[in-house]
């Protein structure tokens, strides 16, 4: 096996839970923790799905994080090399080019900061929860809760208009479908560009008191390189953490012995939040990084230029990490380190505005409706197979 | 107790305040990782090294 033809193995796609991944991947990491596989964009590759060795892959360098996104729409060429990310994705890049993106940001999202941003993202969730208080009968609480809570404070933060949401959540959406063909991509992008673009301008006339601002004053990036950061922060900041809010939601409901264990003592929120991000690993697919060079991991050649699938959503179903039952949501599970803000260099960015953000909406959504229960059977709850981030596409509850 | 941080390693996760705040901090300009205490008291070892086991970048190296 050279790694070069495609395997007979795929990666696995099929769940047969909603809140379990596919259930090969328990297979895979008891008998071949290193697997061979075609990967769903036809390219040949390699699963790593044990906990050490998915952390093993995203802290060494000679993983590239260059690498192509996964793609099931279009014709993708299997030979040719790894294309150079679009300026400012800076998520794709390696160091020193990483740092110095990195460098720039990092200032904005620290524990202190986010904490601090708490009563505002608290006043948010209040104002969604007593919108849907006076709306009749069944809502979807992801378009009237889980997705406008993040949307709204990654606009405040970024210095975006709110009344925008319409036009960069349609495009957000088509570049995490990956179903979408090459010329609809392309569209998302090139429309996402030309918003970010319209806002860069905006903010070099006119400087607010947020992100964007700060990064076009202060003079180290290109437009181009400002419109990719833009973009990848609005996206980044707004899909994960919707789709965590209304997951956990349905995960709790269909957990009624969590809920109220949750529900009995508050202070297990943090803990919480934690086993959640743990157990839904809505990075659904993994993540990606390109070998920079042949190497060896776990006993398995892995020649320069092949593709790594570091499959996180396996890594934190790994009994050797969490002891016990790790298909379990157990909010007392004593905490380990887990994978779903990934590792390395890149975990991450917003992870910290991500806890402030679930802490908030989960208190007090539970908090507010108390009787809050599905609208639909579960099996008609539409799940998100097809999109880079799991969750729901809807999520119809009353109370 | 014998804590030492990298911070051209670091990569401002936040992590290892989350761990232990009365021992990490991060600077306010860039994130990155501040000591307070090198030598905290014993009854903090146990969330220093979950803190080290946290940090992404392993940016952390604890000693004693």
């Amino acid at each position: 096996m050279t790694g070069t033809e495609p395997a007979a193995r795929t990666q696995p796609m099929a769940r047969t839970c909603p809140f379990d991944p596919p259930p090969e991947y328990r297979t895979l990491r008891e008998e071949e923790p290193v697997a061979s596989a075609t990967l769903p964009d036809g390219l040949p590759g390699w699963l790593v799905t044990r906990y050490e060795d998915v952390r093993a892959v995203l802290s060494d360098p000679r993983f590239s994080s260059r690498r192509r996104q996964i793609r099931i729409g279009g014709d993708v060429p299997k030979d040719a090399p790894v294309p150079p990310p679009a300026p400012g994705m800076f998520i794709m890049t390696d160091p020193p080019e990483h740092t110095r993106f990195r460098r720039l940001l990092t200032g904005q999202f620290t524990v202190r900061r986010m904490q601090q941003l708490a009563p505002a993202v608290e006043q948010i969730v209040a104002e969604r929860l007593a919108a849907m208080a006076g709306a009749e009968g069944p809502v979807d609480l992801v378009q009237s809760f889980a997705l406008p809570i993040p949307s709204l404070v990654i606009c405040e933060l970024l210095g975006v208009p709110y009344s925008d949401r319409e036009e960069f959540q349609r495009n957000s959406a088509m570049l995490l479908r990956i179903d979408a063909g090459p010329e609809e991509v392309q569209q998302a992008q090139q429309a996402m560009n030309r918003f970010m673009h319209r806002l860069v301008l905006a903010k070099r006339a006119e400087p607010g008191d947020d992100i964007l601002s700060g990064l076009v004053s202060s003079g180290g990036l290109t437009d181009e390189e400002l419109v990719g950061v833009g973009g990848l922060l609005l996206i980044a900041g707004h899909e994960t953490t919707a789709n965590m809010i209304a997951l956990s939601t349905l995960c709790l409901l269909r957990n009624p012995d969590q809920l109220d264990a949750l529900r009995a003592d508050p202070s297990l929120m943090d803990a919480a939040v934690e086993e959640l991000l743990r157990y839904l690993s809505v990075i659904q697919f993994g993540i990606r990084r390109t070998a920079a060079e042949d190497l060896e991991l776990n006993g398995q050649q892995i020649k320069a230029g092949t593709t790594v699938v570091a499959a996180i959503q396996s890594g934190n179903r790994d009994v050797a990490q969490f002891p016990g039952d790790p298909d379990r949501l157990d909010l007392h599970r004593t905490y380990r380190p887990h994978l779903a803000f990934g590792h390395g260099i890149h975990q991450c960015l917003g992870q910290q505005l991500a806890r402030v953000e679930l802490k908030a909406a989960l208190t007090a959504l539970f908090d507010r409706f108390p009787t809050l229960r599905l609208a639909v059977p579960v099996e008609e709850i539409p799940m998100r197979d097809d999109m880079v981030v799991y969750g729901v596409h809807e999520l119809p509850v009353t109370w | 107790m014998n804590i030492t941080v990298d911070e051209n390693r670091c990569v401002g996760a936040g992590q290892c305040v989350l761990a232990a705040a009365e021992v990490f901090d991060q600077r306010e300009e860039d994130g990155i990782v501040v000591l307070l205490d090198a030598d905290p008291p014993q009854e903090l070892a146990a969330r220093v090294r979950e803190a080290a086991a946290r940090c992404p970048a392993m940016a952390i190296e604890v000693a004693g």
